[in-house]
């Protein structure tokens, strides 16, 4: 947790005004890269990861040791195919692995930011990654893609930049955050409050960080990133290595010990603070009320090419929202083609091995190249 | 590519937008894209196929024409194409309607049940019809709507439909239908070829 010395960044020279209002400047912004840019530069794609992830999209991640969070779509020969392409993936601003968040030393206090960092939107984040472009000196990427709020980039991203991108893949997400998923986020972010450790974000980050709550948080989302079916077949009523209901609190069911471990391991890489910027970021994203209401206008003067997945499962970003963004396109008059994944994956489908998921996003990205 | 597809690709005027509903694979997709610099898209509702089209390179929704033909601003195709697929939709009245919004034009083919074959059938052998262009029995066939050449005909002027085109196809024969011949086209020809517009 603590090597975080050996992480790529770059510190962000141009000031960053963000949507709260204050600017930002000499910013470090963490990225790790996949493949090799080719001559022409014109085989980069900028992948967005979702709440939880991190620059570590492939190979073994540095940090926790464990496969990257997309090892199943970035490598030699898979969905996106690192022989061919040159993948860029950034921690976004208000995360813990390098870039600029909660957890940096504010130079004012000398202390960790914790809230007094500043409220971040996607936008923010957004903005914050273009700037890989300039230093990578690419003027033009192949795609954009990204599942979850990673999807939610990609929108913004076009958005902000219509022509900078010739193609775009978001996947499982959202033009605008739902009454349904603040809630779940609000349920995580009280669920860190509530922990005495955490102490109005002025915990020490060296001991006695509010684990507890964070954990509870991250057991509460991952419910929701799996489907019901899913779980039913997965663990049904199975106890966990026992034979009979112990009449107690332990965890008896498998579910439970599943859910417990998750939390656990969840806390010893992630950060609380971040998880709370990085909701509130999630929550505040409205792209239709960015555009006056009408979405369409995000995308009227873009010519990039977009492709959007959703899952049959996934109930957190269900099909009709997906599809809501691909009649927005289609009013702008973009290119848009569309699929919904068949998956009892839940939500959590964009990083499984889903199989026609996999094979949509490499034919699209190489029929397009 | 059949005939069919070369028929409807001499209707479309180069440098146009085609919309394809029930695109299937894509094959006239892409024949209008490299052949007429024609701007596609597809509307196509088996997951499989959607596939196939993105190996390809072609745009295509995954979606259902009764449901999804909505998306689409009005006018903002100069074609749309459904090839064979009116009979299997609920309410074909309303997908024609739906289709005249989408595009200036459309461009629809009929299989069609007035054929003499399909009418020998019923007649001799008092069963339901299975040809090449309707090859599926009475119990798994996906057309709810069945109709002939004359049938069409009629809707068109019932409506105030233009009829742009009127083609009937046998093997790989063409010939246009008119008023006069209507009645013999709608015995001869196993499949209408209309291009209509509002």
């Amino acid at each position: 947790m603590n090597n975080k010395e050996n992480i790529k960044k770059i510190v962000i020279k141009k000031p960053l005004k963000l949507d709260c209002g204050e600017t930002i400047v000499d910013y470090p912004l963490a990225y790790e890269t996949y493949g090799k840019l080719n001559e022409k530069k014109d085989n980069a794609i900028l992948a967005f990861h979702a709440l939880t992830g991190d620059q570590f999209a492939s190979d073994i991640n540095p940090i926790t040791k464990k496969q990257g969070w997309w090892s199943y779509v970035i490598g030699p020969s898979k969905a996106i195919d690192t022989n061919k392409f040159f993948v860029i993936c950034a921690n976004v601003i208000g995360s813990c692995m390098g870039s600029f968040g909660p957890g940096n030393i504010n130079p004012k206090t000398n202390k960790e930011f914790g809230t007094d960092f500043p409220v971040i939107t996607i936008n923010d984040m957004v903005n914050a990654q273009y700037n890989l472009l300039d230093f990578f000196k690419i003027d033009k990427l192949h795609s954009v893609v990204g599942g979850s709020m990673g999807g939610m980039q990609v929108l913004q991203f076009v958005a902000n930049f219509p022509n900078k991108t010739k193609t775009a893949i978001p996947i499982a997400c959202t033009a605008s955050h739902s009454a349904q998923n603040i809630a779940f986020n609000e349920l995580g972010r009280q669920s860190i409050m509530a922990d005495a450790n955490w102490k109005n974000g002025n915990y020490s980050y060296l001991n006695s960080t509010p684990d507890k709550g964070l954990a509870v948080a991250r057991m509460a989302a991952h419910i929701t990133y799996l489907s019901k079916k899913g779980l039913q077949e997965k663990f049904g009523r199975k106890l966990q290595e026992k034979d009979d209901l112990n009449f107690s609190f332990d965890a008896d069911f498998q579910i439970e010990s599943y859910l417990r471990y998750q939390g656990s391991i969840f806390v010893d890489r992630f950060d609380a603070n971040s998880y709370l910027y990085i909701t509130r970021a999630m929550d505040y994203f409205d792209l239709v009320k960015q555009y006056n209401g009408n979405l369409s206008k995000a995308f009227e003067n873009s010519k990039t090419k977009f492709f959007i997945i959703s899952f049959t499962s996934d109930w957190l970003y269900p099909t009709a929202e997906n599809k809501e963004i691909v009649i927005a396109l289609n009013s702008a008059g973009v290119e848009v083609g569309f699929i919904e994944i068949i998956s009892d994956k839940g939500h959590d489908s964009f990083l499984l091995d889903v199989p026609e998921f996999l094979k949509t996003v490499k034919n699209f990205l190489e029929a397009n190249y | 590519m059949k005939k069919e597809f070369q028929i409807i690709s001499e209707l479309i005027e180069n440098n146009t937008r085609v919309l394809d509903v029930g695109c299937g694979d894509g094959v006239l997709m892409r024949y209008l894209k490299d052949q007429k610099n024609v701007d596609t898209r597809g509307l196509e509702i088996s997951k499989n196929k959607v596939q196939i089209c993105v190996s390809k390179g072609l745009t295509v929704i995954e979606g259902n024409a009764e449901e999804d033909l909505k998306q689409f601003p009005n006018s903002s195709f100069n074609y749309v194409i459904l090839s064979q697929t009116l009979q299997a939709f609920y309410n074909p009245e309303k997908v024609i309607d739906n289709l005249l919004n989408v595009a200036d034009k459309a461009i629809i083919t009929i299989p069609n049940f007035g054929f003499w074959k399909v009418r020998l059938d019923l007649l001799i052998k008092g069963t339901m019809p299975i040809t090449k262009n309707l090859p599926d029995e009475w119990y798994n066939t996906p057309n709810l709507h069945m109709c002939t050449i004359k049938d069409f005909f009629n809707f068109c002027s019932k409506k105030k439909i233009k009829l742009y085109k009127s083609l009937a196809l046998y093997g790989e024969k063409t010939s246009e239908i008119n008023n006069y011949n209507l009645n013999w086209k709608n015995l001869s020809s196993e499949l209408g070829i209309f291009l209509i517009e509002k």
